[in-house]
């Protein structure tokens, strides 16, 4: 990846990450914590891998996301806004009575978004069936999810592993968004979902393994997911929860609150240091 | 303004009180600051157990623990307690009628902005279901707190539905008198019959007051144990009042309204219409403007209210 290219990814994970925040103030509640973790990978996403057209959003051939940890909604959200499938105003309506966009993702509601989640460990497994379904119908799209690390917790998510490994589907890659934190404290402490990278090779799958804020790792593990045959790929993505906002990094309580109004402009402050550090 | 109080706090409480009781062990579902079983985990830590977030193996790992001789209190959000984990709580726990107490939390669409995906309005046709399962959805924390010393003293399955929300206190800890399966009269009147519970008896209450103002003297009754559901109260009430209107924060199929009509229906049948969400999906919002959107208001009870009294003979 040349830096130019570096530079406008991390332009795009900025603004995801403004979104994000103005989108949970505006909520007065929702998960600020776990969506910025994966705010790079939304903007890899989004502006490197996927084949998503904003004008044809359901277009057949589309490449597909799951947001299969559903509560990092404004993640997603603020993705499709930069991309530009609604306006970044519309942001400022999230969790409001009657807006398209809501709590969690709701697939018939939000222009650009492929599958309803919010209940953990279902989601990936709906990417499997969009994975399968491809396949029969001898499509080239691929098929994205986002897991949480707490979420490998869910029985579904190791059911799902063993159906994508077992029908080959190398159509398919999700990344683990790594950030060691579920809501009731760290991940080993409440429900040790370790060795991950070990099971997910047991369960026949290839296991790559980069720094979830890295566009040049994530961009290789990419290449090498799609120069992988008969196999579905997982990236561990190791991740800093609430990253980029000092204050929220590493911090299980900004799991599932939103920021005040204070909180909020030094978030937005925060952040746009950084756009100008870019030269945005 | 009466005091507020989450049914889900009461439920801690009440945990952390009953706690001393060694028999009692309590698993959660990385939820444990929301359910409030946290309360009980600060008093006894070593009885308390983080199942992470696997509703399904929870459920199932209480019915293990309960055939050994244990009191277990189950808890997650009611969504993923009864919709993820139902055929877990029916064939492990419900069949071989083992001793655990579903503590489910956040039911109903006053979960708020979490949209629909959180907010279960099916929890109790679901559970009310199955065989041998005990349903109790408490109007308020000192009820509340009652029906998990009753589930405690009842030996088999028991789901308890509990509110985000904070609610109004209606009762007095001092005067109420609890049972299982006994339904609570708060007003007598000969016009109408409004049956209620959960954060609908409120309502309810304040409807009763619109109408006694419309010089229509409505019977209040708290059906707080949907199953087993008091027949006797309701029967009587059908034939003292002949009429009725349900009120609850669930679907209005297989709810609290389906299930006095099933008592009505068969034993002495008069009008009834029910208050409760009209079958579709919550949506995400602030609780209060959900409950106007839904329906789910004193008016909505007032005006089913004449509905019923131009049906009655
Ligand atoms: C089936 C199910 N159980 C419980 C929840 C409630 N819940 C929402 S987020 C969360 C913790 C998720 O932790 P993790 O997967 O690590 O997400 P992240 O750290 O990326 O935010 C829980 C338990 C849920 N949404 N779905
Ligand atoms: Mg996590």
């Amino acid at each position: 990846m040349n830096n130019e290219k570096i530079r406008n990814l991390k332009t795009h994970a900025a603004n995801i990450r403004k979104g994000i925040i103005e989108g949970t103030y505006a909520a007065g509640s929702g998960h600020p914590g776990g969506s910025l973790s994966c705010a790079d990978i939304m903007a890899y996403l989004y502006f490197e891998a996927m084949n998503v057209d904003v004008a044809n959003p359901k277009m057949l051939e589309r490449d597909r996301f799951v947001m299969s940890k559903g509560h990092c909604a404004p993640a997603l959200y603020a993705a499709l806004a930069e991309k530009g499938f609604f306006p970044m105003e519309d942001l400022k309506t999230l969790r409001h009575i009657d807006s398209y966009l809501q709590g969690h993702p709701n697939m018939d509601t939000v222009p650009g978004c492929d599958m309803s989640t919010g209940s953990l460990g279902q989601g990936i497994s709906a990417a499997v069936g969009m994975a399968m379904a491809g396949k029969l119908d001898n499509m080239q799209y691929r098929v994205y999810a986002v897991l949480g690390d707490g979420e490998l917790e869910e029985g579904q998510v190791w059911e799902a592993a063993m159906s994508a490994a077992h029908y080959k589907l190398d159509n398919l890659l999700t990344f683990v968004d790594y950030n060691g934190l579920q809501i009731d404290g760290n991940i080993t402490e409440v429900m040790n979902p370790e060795p991950i990278a070990d099971k997910f090779k047991a369960f026949g799958w290839n296991v790559l393994a980069v720094n979830a804020h890295n566009f040049e790792e994530i961009d290789n593990a990419v290449t090498q997911a799609k120069q992988t045959n008969n196999k579905p790929t997982v990236i561990i993505a190791h991740s800093i929860k609430g990253k980029d906002v000092s204050f929220m990094e590493n911090e299980a309580s900004w799991h599932g609150s939103a920021p005040n109004k204070e909180q909020k402009e030094k978030a937005i402050a925060e952040l746009d240091a950084l756009l100008k550090e870019l030269g945005v | 303004m009466a005091e507020k109080i989450a049914t889900r706090v009461a439920y801690g409480n009440a945990l952390a009180e009953f706690g001393e009781d060694k028999n009692i062990v309590v698993l959660d579902a990385d939820l444990s600051k929301s359910t409030k079983t946290d309360t009980f985990k600060k008093k006894y830590p070593e009885r308390h157990f983080n199942m992470g977030i696997a509703e399904g193996n929870m459920m199932a790992v209480a019915a293990g623990m309960a055939s050994c001789g244990k009191t277990v209190f189950a808890s997650t959000f009611a969504m993923f307690a009864a919709g993820r984990a139902f055929e877990q709580i029916r064939n492990s726990i419900c069949y071989p009628n083992l001793n655990v107490k579903i503590g489910a939390t956040h039911a109903g669409i006053t979960v708020g902005e979490d949209g629909a995906s959180h907010q279960p309005i099916e929890d109790i046709a679901l559970m009310r279901s199955i065989p041998n399962m005990v349903v109790i959805s408490p109007s308020d924390a000192v009820s509340a707190f009652e029906a998990v010393k009753a589930a405690i003293s009842h030996s088999g399955p028991v789901y308890i539905r509990l509110g985000r929300l904070d609610v109004p206190v209606i009762y007095n800890k001092e005067s109420l008198d609890f049972k299982l399966g006994k339904g609570i009269q708060l007003t007598d009147g000969r016009d109408v019959t409004i049956i209620a519970n959960g954060l609908m008896l409120p309502e309810a209450i304040k409807a009763q007051e619109i109408l006694k103002e419309q010089g229509i003297e409505a019977r209040l009754i708290d059906i707080h144990t949907i199953k087993p559901i008091d027949k006797d109260i309701i029967i009587k009430a059908a034939k003292e009042t002949g009429a009725i209107v349900t009120a609850e924060e669930h679907n209005i199929l297989g709810g609290l309204g389906s299930a006095v009509a099933e008592v009505v229906v068969q034993n002495s049948p008069v009008p009834i219409k029910m208050v409760g969400i009209e079958d579709k999906f919550g949506k995400s919002g602030k609780p209060a403007e959900l409950m106007v959107r839904y329906g789910l208001t004193p008016e909505n009870i007032v005006e089913k209210v004449m509905a019923v009294l131009a049906m009655k003979k």
